[in-house]
């Protein structure tokens, strides 16, 4: 039987999905639409501040056809009175104790303010905290949001602030548009959180209308850098979860979020630590509803390998994240087709011959065209198995016995140790030894 | 005839002969070709007899390039909108596509070669060509069909002077006349003869070569002529009572289901149609969607060896069609008017020549199907009689005009040829590509020191 349950820094959910801080979890009625629908937790939509929004404030990027690879957003945290949030939350909290109740804030940098805030929103019941230093517009230039969470100093003073009298989980979600996510996260710890979130969204500017020359979403003619979600965010967010959890001045429990659509996203971010994943951008494009193969998906796939606990499966690649000074030189794969697999679209050959190392021929055959890999010239960039839409067409083949092994660091090590300079003859002669052909 | 099918209400008519195949929205266009995989040096570029670049004009679909999606279609072809409503895809472009080799749908090219073109003339045929400077030598072209037009076009734009001369009053050939209304209407036709006309070609219509004006009047008017001839008649069944009233040639019942005054076309209750390829399936389902009760395809093969494409068997299976296989037409039976044929079941023999076998008649298996009209469609007669009186032509055993296989020069110099008249009739895209080779044969011819002299 495999459990989905989770404890995120002492919040405990049946599974690993909650909603994201967002507009899907605005309200009582959408949070437990969706916790009837099967989600495990949801950090309500950030409250605090008075704000006002303005009417158009999405805009999507399609890609081929495809709606919504991406989601840009300048939508303001919670419009509603914190009094009629605090309610609806409470009641939320009262009907679903099972599922994990977080409650998002955000509100002017007063340690008074904050500690009133913070007192109040325990009094709901629900399971935590997480402060929304990742807002990336309106509330920014308030001197909130992204504002705090670019300032490492302003993150831990405002987070020592909430811990001092909070009660109850404190996590902190970063944002994104900064340069090295490792410091707003220490000076988190530092202050006493007991978790991180990651990532809120990234500066955008989503697109331009090449009839009116209006920017996207268009306010009355006038737009500007809104946050940037959804599937296109996914890359940047594993890798930002993968430094925040590498890191060992953090070592915190950690919420992963950024563009996670399915059970196969989830998993990603799980194997690079995360507890618990929030998602937003896929709800808002198809409903709670997916919420359903979320659970059965990553259920079934726990079951076909074994798994039968999340805690076994969570960091299990965060080994593999290294430098590329430690990758090895000498790993030498190179790409095969399969000939029986091919259907002859030849993009891998105009993909290697345009943009690689030319080394698939295109020899005409029977009225098509055959592809074959001038194995001697592959340098095993694997842009033809990237570019080759049949699956498992071409594979990229270990060729090397493995007696061979030499990362950059090494290589720069003994050249040092032995007197070379890392010059390109040096170099060269490295290569020729191991027989690479570099052209 | 004896017994004339009722006549239908006026939108039932336009029901029976709407799009087959109904046209792509700005959305789903963008979504098909947006599946496309831009192959480089695909497949179906080479499947296509004019080798239109087909992953590149749908590229342009899916960035919203429609002018220039329609632009690389007209390069290699003058008649794209005829060819992408009457070109069998799947066994041509459609057929080649990666897809299907990848076991899925193969890219549908032909409503999006439609899509771009339609929306070329939506547009008003912006100008995707600039002409080249006058040759100041002239190039007459007879028939305005598919070959004629692509010859003409390119020739046009190669700076000389061009005239067609075609025999009916409306122009177009079969592209106007012998293509079934479900699938392509005569103003689309007609909007491609617009195209070539835009380039300055003088079209005259209503003169009949070898009538109104002799060949030898046109070989010293111009420097060189083009034939698009086409083909003529339907062949006699030479069987009893052909005379009778009720029998009609496909291609001339095709004609006046294309003229859509479809009130006034007389159909019978019952109606045979003799012989089993492409045009006799148009026949026989214009036919049954004029409101004929029973269309029965009388063929002295089986399935197997009968022309007809597929996917066009199966048009026909869907209307209703009854298909006799394997049954030869004996005699027509009737008093002034058809009331029946009488037909002789068959088998197959050895393979012929050309490796078919040859139907062979069961003696003694007469019967007799009633029906109230005869459409023969067993092929068109080559315009051998016409063609034999021009000087220095030289035509095969059937009746085609022999072309240089890259030139498409005739055995008289200044005179060239493509289409039906000299492939014995095969696709509007082959027509379409042997005019436009021709047209720069006749640039070569033209351009030699001594040319057209």
């Amino acid at each position: 039987m495999v459990d989905l349950s989770i404890n995120c820094a002492g919040i405990k959910s049946p599974n690993p999905f909650w909603l994201a801080s967002a507009p899907p979890s605005n309200s009582a009625y959408q949070n437990c639409k969706a916790f009837e629908q099967g989600w495990g937790g949801t950090v309500w939509k950030t409250i605090g501040e008075p704000v006002m929004n303005v009417f158009n404030r999405y805009g999507g990027l399609d890609y081929n056809g495809q709606k919504i690879f991406g989601l840009n957003n300048i939508e303001l945290i919670s419009d509603r009175p914190i009094e009629v949030n605090l309610k609806e939350i409470a009641e939320t909290k009262k009907l679903w104790p099972d599922r994990a109740v977080v409650v998002s804030l955000m509100v002017e940098s007063k340690r008074e303010t904050w500690h009133e805030i913070v007192k109040r929103t325990i009094d709901t019941g629900c399971d935590g905290i997480e402060l929304n230093y990742g807002c990336p517009h309106g509330m920014s230039e308030r001197g909130m949001g992204a504002a705090v969470g670019q300032v490492p100093e302003y993150c831990k003073m405002i987070t020592e602030w909430v811990t001092e009298v909070s009660t109850i989980p404190v996590i902190v979600k970063l944002t994104p548009n900064i340069s090295n996510i490792q410091l707003p996260a220490r000076a988190a710890k530092a202050a006493g959180a007991n978790a991180i979130s990651l990532i809120n969204t990234i500066n955008s500017i989503i697109g331009i209308n090449l009839d009116t020359f209006e920017l996207k979403p268009n306010v009355g003619g006038l737009g500007g850098h809104g946050g940037y979600a959804g599937p296109a965010v996914k890359p940047i967010a594993l890798h930002l979860l993968s430094q925040v959890a590498i890191d060992p001045e953090v070592n915190l429990p950690i919420s992963g979020i950024g563009g996670i659509s399915n059970w196969r996203d989830a998993l990603e971010f799980i194997l690079l630590g995360a507890s618990s994943v929030q998602v937003c951008t896929a709800v808002m494009h198809y409903g709670f509803r997916i919420v359903n193969d979320m659970i059965e998906g990553m259920s079934n796939w726990m079951e076909s390998k074994g798994f039968t606990s999340l805690d076994q499966i969570r960091g299990k690649s965060l080994q593999r994240v290294n430098d590329f000074g430690n990758f090895d030189l000498l790993n030498r794969t190179i790409a095969r087709i399969d000939q029986q697999k091919c259907i002859h679209c030849n993009l891998c050959y105009i993909a290697c011959e345009d943009a690689a190392h030319q080394c698939i021929d295109l020899t005409p055959v029977n009225g098509h065209n055959k592809t074959e890999v001038r194995e001697k010239d592959c340098v095993g960039c694997a842009l033809c198995s990237l570019v080759c839409p049949v699956e498992n067409c071409i594979s990229m083949v270990r060729i090397d016995d493995g007696s061979a092994s030499k990362t950059w660091n090494q290589l720069t090590a003994e050249f040092k140790k032995s007197g070379k300079p890392m010059s390109w003859e040096n170099l060269a002669e490295f290569q020729h030894k191991h027989n690479i052909v570099i052209h | 005839m004896k017994n004339i099918a009722p006549k239908l209400q006026s939108e039932q008519y336009e029901k029976n002969f709407s799009d087959l195949h109904p046209p792509f929205t700005q959305n789903s266009a963008v979504t098909e070709a947006n599946r496309c995989l831009y192959c480089y040096d695909s497949p179906c570029m080479k499947a296509c007899p004019t080798h239109i670049d087909i992953s590149t004009f749908i590229k342009k679909i899916s960035t919203g390039n429609l002018i220039g999606s329609a632009k690389t279609i007209y390069e290699s072809n003058w008649v794209p909108l005829t060819c992408a409503k009457a070109c069998p895809v799947d066994v041509l472009c459609e057929g080649a596509c990666v897809y299907n080799d990848k076991g899925e749908k193969p890219i549908q090219i032909g409503k999006l070669q439609r899509y771009a073109i339609e929306n070329y003339f939506e547009k008003g045929m912006p100008t995707l060509f600039h002409k080249a400077s006058k040759t100041g030598k002239s190039v007459g072209v007879v028939g305005s069909g598919p070959a004629g037009l692509a010859c003409s076009a390119e020739l046009a734009l190669m700076g000389y002077e061009v005239t067609i001369y075609e025999a009916n009053k409306i122009p177009g050939g079969l592209n106007t006349w012998g293509i079934a209304p479900y699938k392509m209407r005569r103003e689309d036709s007609l909007k491609e003869v617009e195209l070539v006309k835009s380039f300055g070609v003088d079209l005259k219509t209503k003169i009949m070569i070898g009538k109104t004006l002799k060949v030898n009047d046109l070989l010293n008017k111009h420097n060189a002529l083009f034939l698009g001839v086409g083909l003529g008649e339907s062949p006699q069944l030479s069987i009893p009572g052909e005379e009778l009233s009720g029998v009609v040639g496909a291609l001339d019942f095709i004609e006046k289901v294309k003229t859509e005054n479809w009130h006034d076309i007389q159909v019978g209750k019952r109606v045979a149609v003799i012989g089993a390829g492409n045009t006799s399936i148009d026949a026989a389902t214009e036919a049954k969607r004029l409101g004929a009760d029973q269309v029965y395809i009388i063929y002295r093969r089986s399935d197997v060896e009968m022309s007809a494409y597929e996917f066009e068997y199966e048009l026909a299976k869907r209307d209703g069609i009854v298909f006799h296989f394997l049954t030869s037409p004996k005699q027509i039976i009737g008093k002034d008017f058809v009331e029946g044929i009488e037909c002789l079941k068959m088998k197959l023999g050895e393979p012929d020549k050309w490796g078919r076998r040859k139907p062979i008649p069961i003696s003694g298996s007469e019967f007799t199907i009633p029906v109230d009209m005869v459409i023969k469609a067993i092929g068109q007669e080559t315009k051998s009689s016409f063609l034999s009186t021009i000087s220095k032509l030289t035509l095969d055993e059937e009746g085609c005009v022999i072309v240089d296989q890259t030139t498409y020069q005739t055995t008289n110099p200044k005179i060239f040829a493509g289409g039906d008249c000299i492939n014995g009739g095969k696709e509007v895209v082959n027509a379409a590509y042997d005019g436009k080779r021709a047209a720069h044969g006749i640039d070569k011819f033209l351009s030699l020191p001594k040319g057209g002299k």
